[in-house]
């Protein structure tokens, strides 16, 4: 069977297994009894190992299959839970990532069979001794289960009038009407397809005229594991079973002659007494007695929960997109509003076609853009969960390795980020995450002599602020020590002792973000190479945000990172510098002023002006953009005043145009070192601006 | 504007009956006096001159940026970047979209488009690289077409940033 097609949809689903499981077992760690989470977990991996089988990844099938193997012991009460199975617990997590990995980057699992794990496994296991194989019992559940409760289902269909009349009339031409029922076997992936090949099978032979549930539901996928035929035909019901039992991925399927006084709904008043099902299934009968009594009762609560998972959502809300597809619809908005843009400014200039319902379009038109535009966007929104969900796992693993107590405490996993953003986002979070695990919290010892509790708290808070989603990662440790920062920048020669003397403590502490500036006395696996923050800066710069770091040595430190919401579409304000047209992004903008030259002061040679009680400097743009002003020395300036964090600073433009959405468009990789430069758009008439980073200006 | 389709750009020759030759066609640009040949399996397009967008805080030979049907695209002058005199636009003056592995879309503004040739490969003649006079050279082949010399562009040469 050719895969490749369901190769996506497989790793997907992996990671997403993968990942409850971690959280899962997480939980388990603190609740060991917790039957719901047990439950949960056997589940997620009774589909992982499901999934790797039909994919025909066997090491990572094995590997499941001993995983789910515990799993069903402890769900039976035959293990408690421990410690150190929770240790090995996690390796196999692990090592199925690896597995994941390996399919995702080359399509094939690797050879590692990881059997230390696997033996950890069995070990498990078998400290408990009565142990008859869990395959066996897995291959016996459906049979067992159909044997219950599918033995004579035919004669519970209702049946109509018509039905009924079609079969008197078969009998009358001595026709065999036979009900079959077919049980699905458990790890079937493709349920209507195989029920599909065995209606073709037993459509050979006879007529299918009933079918519960209908044909439809069954393409459909809604049902469960069985469903159930009555079929004419002039052959024998053994013939019929053969034919349908030839599918493969078929678990059981009984049958028997039907007689219509024996349908339940045939005869309402009497069907207590009617049902005779030793007489009219004799396959069913086999099947039963394969199954013993003894492994019945051991298998009923298994193939219950297996039933919950094989009965997936009847009604499925979602879609998986490929994100190729999101992007190509982006940017189809985006050329849509420049279209609009363009009509909008097209209107403006011939004022003769400015007619009330022209103009009355042009609204409705820019009305349903800016919705539509709202729509992509917030298709494009994922919460932020999927990348903080690994972290939980992540504290815990490092609080083993550092030999530190510490509680990782999350809210706001649901806020919603871009999807571009939030792939990014990641590698960031779990430096800054690892950071304060390593650098901010104290050992033990110190802990207890500064009176904190003896366990660390890291926090992660996620919340969105304005047109703003807001990351904080908060620790309640030692807090950055600022002398420490600055000795070590005056010994690398990153600073002067003169220029340390005149720095703030946030000046110094904004050194950490420098390139190969780590502060840690030695280096761990955990952080400290060297490379770190710069990095997280960066990263979080190229996705136009900014990080910023409030500390209080003894007490703890917070980092904030503050991300935009989208990042393809922005309102901005446009203007003229040197004849030449820049935006710049409305969010970052506090005020517009006028100011005249004369009130222009001078602090350190710098250029200032003073608005409402506070100094901000000023920035003349034609400098930096190294272009003339169009405007003369004594003629009023207009200054754009942006605000970074708590700093201000004022742009002084030449002339306003006014407020426009735009579509960024990146000026590609070939021009890169203009690091006030954020990218570009294009204007209603198809000439390009670029947009000005205010922040990198500040 | 001016398109050239960039499929079927790599053929065999078979009519000169002496056994398959590698063909290969190039754009024939003039820039100054001189003829030069672009490997048409790396432009996108040929488009007029249109208005640039200057980029500020960069090297001299990068003219800033155009809009093509929505995309922006970086433009280079292929005149300053060997070191002769400014760009004259005219009537003439073409850009000539090249689309490269690693940096995207690059457009070269050239003083004219001519012809597009092809060349067998006995017909070009391989030029050793390295710089000559302490300056770059941007071609690795000269072709020879009725008569005339066309130098071939080394485009990684042309492309690639000296700004680091």
């Amino acid at each position: 069977m050719d895969v490749s097609q369901y190769l996506e949809i497989f790793l997907d689903e992996t990671n997403e297994h993968l990942q409850s499981l971690n959280t899962q077992i997480l939980d388990l760690e603190s609740d060991s009894e917790n039957m719901d989470t047990i439950n949960e977990i056997f589940r997620a991996a009774h589909s992982l190992k499901g999934m790797a089988g039909t994919m025909g990844y066997k090491r990572m099938q094995n590997l499941t299959h001993d995983m789910e193997n515990v799993f069903s012991e402890v769900r039976n009460g035959n293990i408690k839970v421990q410690p150190d199975m929770i240790d090995v617990l996690f390796r196999c997590l692990d090592a199925l990532q690896e597995y994941t990995n390996n399919i995702q980057n080359n399509a094939d699992e690797g050879t590692n069979d990881n059997e230390p794990i696997i033996k950890a496994l069995n070990d498990i296991i078998s400290n408990e001794p009565s142990q008859d194989k869990p395959e066996e019992k897995a291959e016996q559940k459906p049979a067992a289960e159909s044997a219950s409760a599918g033995g004579d289902k035919w004669n519970d269909i209702a049946l109509d009038d018509s039905q009924i009349n079609v079969i008197n009339e078969a009998k009358k031409q001595g026709k065999n009407v036979c009900g079959i029922n077919v049980v699905v076997h458990d790890n079937c992936l493709l349920k209507a397809a195989r029920a599909f090949l065995v209606f073709k099978a037993v459509e050979e032979k006879g007529e299918i005229i009933v079918s519960e549930p209908s044909t439809q539901d069954i393409e459909d996928e809604k049902f469960d594991k069985d469903f159930t035929l009555i079929v004419l035909t002039d052959s024998s019901v053994e013939d019929i079973i053969k034919a349908a039992s030839g599918v493969s991925e078929i678990a059981a399927v009984t049958g028997a002659y039907i007689e219509l006084e024996n349908n339940k709904n045939y005869h309402k008043e009497e069907n207590a007494g009617a049902a005779e099902p030793e007489e009219t299934s004799p396959t069913a009968a086999a099947t039963a007695s394969a199954a013993a009594p003894a492994d019945k009762a051991k298998a009923a609560p298994a193939a219950k929960t297996n039933e919950k998972k094989s009965g997936k959502p009847v009604v499925n809300h979602t879609v998986r997109v490929d994100i190729e597809k999101l992007d190509g619809l982006m940017n189809l908005v985006s050329e849509l509003i420049i279209a609009k843009n363009s009509l909008v400014s097209a209107t403006a200039q011939s004022e003769q076609s400015n007619s009330q319902a022209f103009n009355e379009q042009i609204e409705y038109l820019e009305s349903v853009t800016t919705n539509l535009h709202e729509s992509v966007m917030k298709v494009r929104m994922v919460p932020i969960e999927s990348v903080v969900a690994k972290f939980p796992r992540m504290i815990r693993d490092l609080s083993k390795t550092l030999n530190k107590k510490m509680e990782l405490y999350m809210t706001g996993e649901e806020t919603e980020l871009d999807r571009t953003v939030v792939d990014e986002i990641g590698d960031p979070l779990m430096h800054l995450l690892r950071n304060s695990a390593d650098h901010g919290l104290e050992s033990a010892e110190v802990r207890a002599q500064r009176g904190k509790p003896p366990v660390g708290s890291i926090f992660l808070d996620a919340y969105q602020d304005g047109n703003n989603v807001v990351i904080e990662v908060r620790d309640d440790g030692n807090g950055i020590d600022v002398d420490a920062v600055r000795d070590k920048a005056i010994e690398r020669g990153t600073i002067s002792p003169e220029q340390a003397a005149n720095m703030t403590d946030k000046e110094i502490i904004n050194l950490l973000f420098l390139p190969s500036f780590s502060t840690a006395k030695k280096v761990t696996d955990i952080s400290g190479r060297g490379v770190g923050l710069d990095v997280v800066r960066s990263k979080i710069e190229s996705l136009s945000g900014e990080v910023e770091v409030k500390s209080e040595l003894g007490v703890g430190s917070t980092w904030t990172i503050r991300l935009p919401l989208t990042l393809a579409i922005i309102q901005a304000l446009m203007v003229v510098v040197g004849g030449e047209k820049y935006a710049i992004s409305l969010g970052s903008i506090e005020t517009i002023e006028t100011i005249e030259p004369d009130e222009i002061k001078f602090v350190q040679n710098e250029e200032v002006i003073t608005i409402r009680g506070t100094v901000i400097p000023i920035i003349r743009l034609s400098e930096v953009l190294d272009i003339e002003s169009t405007k003369n020395s004594d003629e009023s300036l207009v200054v754009v005043i942006v605000k970074k964090g708590d700093r201000m600073a004022g742009l002084v433009i030449d002339e306003l145009i006014g407020q426009q959405e735009i579509v960024i468009k990146s000026l590609g990789k070939y021009i890169k070192q203009c690091k006030f430069i954020s990218g570009a758009t294009v204007l209603g008439d198809g000439e390009v601006a670029l947009i000005l980073d205010a922040n990198a200006l500040i | 504007m001016e398109q050239l389709s960039t499929a079927n750009n790599l053929s065999v020759a078979g009519e000169d009956s002496r056994g398959p030759v590698e063909t290969f066609q190039y754009v024939v640009i003039s820039v100054g006096a001189e003829q030069y040949g672009i490997d048409i399996r790396y432009v996108d397009n040929i488009v007029r001159m249109q208005a640039v967008t200057r980029v500020p805080k960069v090297p001299d030979y990068l003219k800033g940026v155009i809009n093509l049907r929505g995309e922006v695209i970086p433009v280079m002058s292929i005149r300053l970047k060997m070191g002769l005199e400014n760009d004259e636009i005219t009537r003439a003056t073409r850009i000539i979209i090249l689309k490269l592995e690693q940096e995207g879309n690059v457009g070269v503004m050239v003083d004219e488009v001519k012809e597009v040739v092809t060349l067998n490969s006995n017909e070009i003649d391989k030029v050793s690289h390295g710089p000559k006079d302490g300056r770059p050279s941007f071609i690795n082949g000269i072709g020879k077409h009725n008569n005339s010399l066309i130098s071939l562009l080394d485009l990684n040469s042309i492309t690639l940033g000296d700004n680091v």
